[in-house]
Order: C-alpha cells, then structure tokens, then sequence
C-alpha cells in the first residue's frame, strides 16, 4: 500500500516538473560526468527548462 | 476458460453499450436519464479500443515494441527522454484538451442531443482517434518531426507550406472565438470579470515564486495558485455586493474586448515564466479537478436530460447558428470528435517521450478518447437544462429580441416554455443580472455545471458553482490565448524571416513587437467584429473555426493516406482515407452553402447583399447604420476566408493524390523519410532483468 502511494506521488512529481532536476542530475551522471563542467543549479536548470518547454505549441483548443 | 470468460465481458460490453446507444436514439419521453450517455460512451470507447485500434496498431501501422523510440536514441534529459506512458499520458491529455469540446456540443445541442452525441462517439473513434494515433506514430518514426515537417518531407513543399499556413490561419480564428467567448461571459458581470481579472496577477504572484522564491517547487507552487483561484470566486462574490467595487468591474463587450486584446499583447511579450507558465500550470490543475468533479457529479446524481432527442431546428433555422444538420453539426462539434489541432501536438512534444512504440496506443488513441468523454459530458450538462432555458441563454438578441418578454414569447412559440420569472430567479441564483443572450457556449455549460454541481454538493452555493465553472472556463481560454497568440508571434516572425532575415530574430524588440501587434490586430478584428454584431458574432465565428480546424484534420490524414500508400499498404488504406473523404465532404458543403447560400443566416454573400440592400434603403435604425458598413465588409472577408481554407484543402488533397498515383504507377516520388530501425536497449534490459 505504502508503495502505491509512493508510486503515485512519484508519479504526480514527474508529470508536474517538480523532479525534473533530479532527472536531470541523473542524466548528468550518467552521461556527462567526465565533461569537467559543473552540472547546473537548481535555479539555473529551471530558468532553462522552463524556457525550453514553452517553445513551440504545446496546448490545443 | 480465461479466453472464454474475456470473450464473455467483451460480448456483454458490446450488448450493453448496444442497448445504450439504443436507448439513447429511440428514446422519446420527456426525459432520459443521463447515465446512458456515460455508459454508451465508455461502452463504445472500449470496444473501439480493445478490438479496432489493437488492430490497427498491429496491421496497419505495424507498432514494434523492440524497436528504439527517439527518446531512447535521442535522450538529451531535456525534450527526449523516455517516460513511463501513463506520465506521457497525463502530458498528452493536459495538451489536447482545451475549451474546444465544451463549446462545440453546447451549441450544437440546438439539433436535440441526439445527432451531436452520435457525432462525437462516431467520429472520434473513427477518425479524431486513429487520426491522433497515426500521426503519433509517423511522427515517432520520424524523430518527433512536426506534421508541417512531414508534409513537406513525405508529399512536397506545397503540402508543408499549406499546414504552416493552415496552422496559423486556426489559430487566429480559434482566438478570435474563444476570446468572444469569455467576453459574452463577464459582459456586465462584475463577480465574473473580478474572477478572471485576478487570474492574471495571481499566475504572476505564481511565476516569480516559482522562479525566484521557490525555483522547482512547481506542485507547492501551484496548490497555492489553486487555493488563491478559489479565493477568487467567492471574493468576486464580495465585489459584487459591494456599490462602489461592483462599478469599477461593471463593463460592456467593447471595453472588455479592448481589455483582451492588450492582455493579449501583454501575453506575448513578456517573459513566459512571468504570466504564460504559471497560468498554464494553473489551468491545468483546474482543468483535469474540475473534469473529474463533473464526472464524479454526473454519476452520482444521474440528472436527466430534458432537451429533446432531435429538435425541428434540424431544418437550418435554429437560434444558434444558422444551417442544416449536415453538414453544420459536423462543422460544430468539431475538437469532440476529430480535432486537427491535435496532430500539432501528436508530431510534437509527445512523441519525444514514449519510452516504446507500444504506448501509442493508450496515449494516442485513448488519449483523444478521454477527450471526445469531456465532450460527452459537455452535451449532458448543456441539455440537462430546460430546453427554454438553452434557448433563452444562448439566443442571441438579434434573433429572439433584446426585450426578455420578446425572448421568451419567441422562444415558447418554438415549444420550449420559459417565462421571464424563470429567467430571473435563475440568474438570481447565479449572482447575474441577467442571463438572456449570454452566447458562446460557456454560460450555459456554467449554468448546467452549477445545477449538477448544486445538486450534489448543495444548491445553497449555486452563485458561488456557476462562478466556479466561468472561472474554470475562461482560466484555461486564457492560456489558449496566450499560447496561441505566442505562437502565433514566433510563426509570424519566422515567416517574415523570409522576407527580411532579422524579423526571424524572435528576441529582437522591434520584430518581437510588430509580430506581436499584427497576430493581436488578427485576432483583435474578429473579436471586435463580433461583439459590435448584434446576431452576437458567435454564429459566423465558430462555424469559421470548425472549417478550419476540419481542413488541418483533412491535412494530417493526407499525410497519414501518403505515407499507408507509400509504405505499400494501400489494402488499409481506408483506416485513414474514410474519415479523411468525410472530411472533405463535410466541410465542402459548408463552405458551399457559407458562400453561395441564399439564407441571410447561412451565406456570407447573402447576408452582406441584404445588408447593404437595407442600409441603402435606410430601413436600419441608426445604432445599426453605424456599425453596418463594418459588418458588410467583415462577411466579405469571411466569405474570403472561407474560400481560401477551402482552397488549402483541395491543394492538399489534391497534391496527396498526385503522390499516390505516381507512387503506383512506379513513378520516383519522394522517399519515406522513416528512421531505420534500431533494436531497443530498454526492452533487451527488461528482458534480462
């Protein structure tokens, strides 16, 4: 049952943005780790996922 | 055994959904109760599912599960990247569900119930959800390319340049309309148009603390925006009772218009995370709680629908809009059942997520299946209204009189009883002045959401529901227009690029600006076109915007018929040239009838000619004779609008066909631009695991 919840607000939490910088930190990890730039702060991948989302359409009548 | 008993279900969904639909369209008493709307739906909805999209996602369009979605090739933790489906599901529907399916049944429920439900559950699982659903797929093996993209790509640059064309063209009218929309809901309403009022500065209060004080925290961000909305509603309740307050938001439809379109401005030019964002996080939230909500109501109260099954407006005389049952019902139900807005969002951020091609079942089709539900529920909350009352609410004065004695005398002539007491005691209830004439769709919805919400959870608050539900509507018009008119910009900009490179620059100030003023303009002269018009303006506008949005639909399954032909499976090829031949029929003959019909309510030349006719006579009172030469010119550029979404579609249709008949004569056309196939990492993890 515990789980459930668990799943479920997980889920809430992607499907509203609210972990997006932690997938990113992942993504981060796993990919561009040995780049030897520092990963982005929260503040800053916000401003910069924020933007990115709203180019183009993206809502509908 | 197992196989058995699911066969068992599915035949005994199939009799039930049957006797459903059944009872629905044979029903003629007083009333019917509308729970048989909900089951016929979900009956029809999963049958659909179970059995024609399954099979069109594994003959027709071939989905394979072990292939690599872009979001797994292309994974950047930005726009690619794979996501569990029923979070790409909730992203797909927040997306594709908008105002459009609440208005469209409203106003088409002047036919009766009957022929706007048939549409809705006819038309989207035959053609809004295998459109969805194929172009989500072509899309998806094309790297998440746009449906303009495509076009250009799969049928030559004139199919791209009409889409992009297309696309624009929608968009402004589909402002235009919503935008009347709201405005014919906070006409003279101050509790309204406090509430929508303070919509803006709380998105504001919500994009600077997600930004700066919170950076992130998008759900604590957006309860907080939620409780501020509701504060909203009954402050708005304050305001109107207060003398002096109650003036300051006490307005006629031209002011407000102004209003709208500087809001519009606004819209586009600030920064997105000050007012569009947040606005939008918001609207979302009230969108799918408030959905739910009226579901929930629906089911738990069963109200019965008291409008008639088929109404005698079916001739073309109704209130309304003017025209016939075909093809006007059709044209007005439009993103209910097949909505061509969708495949911009289809071939846009969705594919770009799908972990594998096995989800574009559930999220494409059962996606737009969720939608065309919304507009279910839309039909049984305008028809669970007494039918006077439809009437009287959405009639314009034009038609029905601007005196409620006059209305309501027309309006029981008809056979829908209403008396004038009724209509004050009811807009009473509401908190409004008056209900008469409130055209456009979203009064009546409100009206018809507040009396099930009322009888749910107490009629004691119905003032404070129907606020409620304008809020909730307007709120999420509001993010149509500011999205629609900040796409609108950069499209614009990207145009005059051609033209002059720097205007392409979508950050230069003085391009920024010009593009923003010219897609507002756009927008703008419609929107004030049809409040100064006193048949109420909604009766040329929607009609307008269901051609359109019908012709983008006709273009995406142009590009869907295209590619099933040159992918060599022209045997299935009627899964998306059916409803595409639909389509074409469907808004011909409307746009045949906008312009050469000779009912005034119908033609645009007709109706212009009369005009004219009238003014030169001097037979129009002078409140009219002013505004007259400006609708006399309007219905001629309508009549030029009309000609030229007709045009696109032709030269579309016409340019797929050319691609088939070389592509079977063996003659070179373009290649299929499919990526090759990769074998999916993600599955062979799964497998191993």
């Amino acid at each position: 049952m515990l789980a459930k919840l668990t799943t479920l607000w997980q889920g809430l939490r992607q499907l509203s943005g609210d972990d997006a910088y932690e997938r990113y930190l992942h993504h981060y990890a796993q990919h561009h780790a040995d780049s030897g730039e520092a990963p982005l702060t929260k503040a800053a991948f916000f401003k910069q996922w924020q933007d990115k989302k709203w180019q183009g359409i993206n809502r509908c009548c | 055994m197992n196989t058995l008993l699911k066969n068992a279900i599915w035949i005994l969904v199939a009799i039930l959904g049957a006797a459903a639909v059944g009872g629905i369209a044979i029903n003629r008493g007083e009333s019917i109760n509308s729970l048989w709307f909900v089951v016929a739906a979900l009956c029809v909805y999963s049958l659909a599912y179970r059995f024609y999209a399954a099979w069109i996602a594994a003959t027709v369009l071939t989905v394979d599960a072990t292939r690599a979605t872009p979001a797994e090739r292309l994974e950047n933790g930005h726009d690619f990247a794979p996501t569990n489906r029923w979070i790409v599901f909730g992203h797909h529907f927040a997306a594709i569900a908008g105002p459009g399916p609440l208005v469209g049944p409203t106003l088409a429920a002047q036919f009766g119930y009957l022929p706007g439900t048939l549409w809705i559950l006819i038309g989207s699982v035959l053609g809004g959800c295998v459109q969805d659903m194929s172009i989500l797929f072509f899309s998806t093996r094309r790297n998440g390319r746009s449906i303009g993209q495509m076009a250009r790509d799969e049928l030559g640059p004139l199919g791209g340049t009409a889409a992009l064309i297309g696309t624009f063209a929608i968009m402004i009218i589909l402002i235009a309309v919503l935008s009347l929309i709201v405005v014919n809901a906070m006409k003279h309403s101050p509790w309204a148009t406090f509430t929508v009022s303070a919509t803006i500065p709380i998105a504001m209060f919500i994009g600077i603390y997600m930004r700066y004080l919170r950076p992130g925290q998008v759900m604590e961000a957006s309860a907080i925006g939620v409780a501020l909305l509701l504060l909203s509603v009954v402050a708005g309740g304050w305001v109107d009772h207060n003398e002096m307050l109650r003036g300051w938001f006490d307005h006629d439809g031209l002011t407000l218009a102004w209003g709208i379109m500087l809001y519009g401005l606004a819209a586009a030019t600030l920064p997105v995370w000050l007012l569009l964002a947040p606005r939008d996080y918001l609207s979302t939230y009230m969108k799918l709680g408030t959905i739910t909500l009226l579901a929930v109501a629906i089911v738990i109260l069963q109200p019965s629908v008291k409008m008639p099954a088929v109404t005698q407006f079916i001739d073309g005389t109704g209130p309304i809009f003017g025209g016939k049952l075909f093809p006007f019902v059709f044209i007005t139900i439009a993103c209910g059942a097949i909505s061509g807005f969708h495949a911009l969002i289809a071939s846009g951020t969705t594919p770009k997520l799908l972990a594998n091609e096995r989800d574009i079942r559930m999220i494409g089709y059962g996606g737009m299946a969720l939608e065309s539900m919304v507009a279910i529920m839309a039909m049984v909350a305008a028809t669970v209204l007494d039918p006077g009352v439809f009437f009287a609410i959405n009639s314009p004065a034009g038609i029905v009189g601007k005196e409620a004695i006059d209305a309501v005398t027309k309006i029981s002539g008809w056979g829908f009883p209403v008396t004038v007491e009724q209509m004050r005691l009811l807009a009473e209830q509401m908190g409004e002045t008056t209900l008469f004439a409130r055209t456009g769709g979203a009064p009546s919805l409100a009206v018809g959401m507040a009396s099930i919400f009322g009888s749910a959870f107490g009629n004691s608050l119905l003032a404070l529901w129907y606020h409620f539900a304008i809020m909730f509507e307007a709120i999420f018009i509001l993010t149509t227009l500011d999205a629609g008119t900040r796409v609108g910009r950069f499209m614009l900009q990207d145009m005059l690029g051609n033209i002059w490179p720097k205007m392409a620059e979508t950050s230069w100030l003085p391009s920024m600006l010009l593009s923003s003023c010219l897609v507002v303009a756009g927008w703008g002269y419609f929107l004030y076109i049809g409040v100064i018009d006193p048949n109420g303006g909604v009766n040329i506008l929607w009609p307008l915007f269901g051609m359109a949005n019908q012709m983008l639909a006709a273009i995406a399954l142009c590009v869907g018929t295209g590619i099933l032909v040159k992918s060599d499976k022209i045997r299935y090829v009627g899964v998306t040239a059916l409803p595409l031949l639909w389509l074409i029929i469907v808004t011909t003959t409307a746009a045949w009838q906008k312009l050469t019909s000779r009912d005034l309510r119908i033609g645009f030349m007709a109706a212009a000619e009369d005009l004219q006719a009238k003014l030169a006579s001097g037979a129009l009172p002078t409140e009219k004779a002013t505004v007259a030469p400006q609708l006399i010119f309007n219905l001629h550029l309508d009549a030029l609008l009309t000609l030229f979404f007709i045009g696109i579609l032709w030269l579309i249709v016409f340019d797929m066909l050319r691609v088939c008949v070389r592509y079977l004569n063996g003659h070179p056309v373009l290649p299929l631009t499919e990526t090759p196939h990769s074998s999916s990492r993600l599955v062979e993890d799964w497998v191993r695991d």
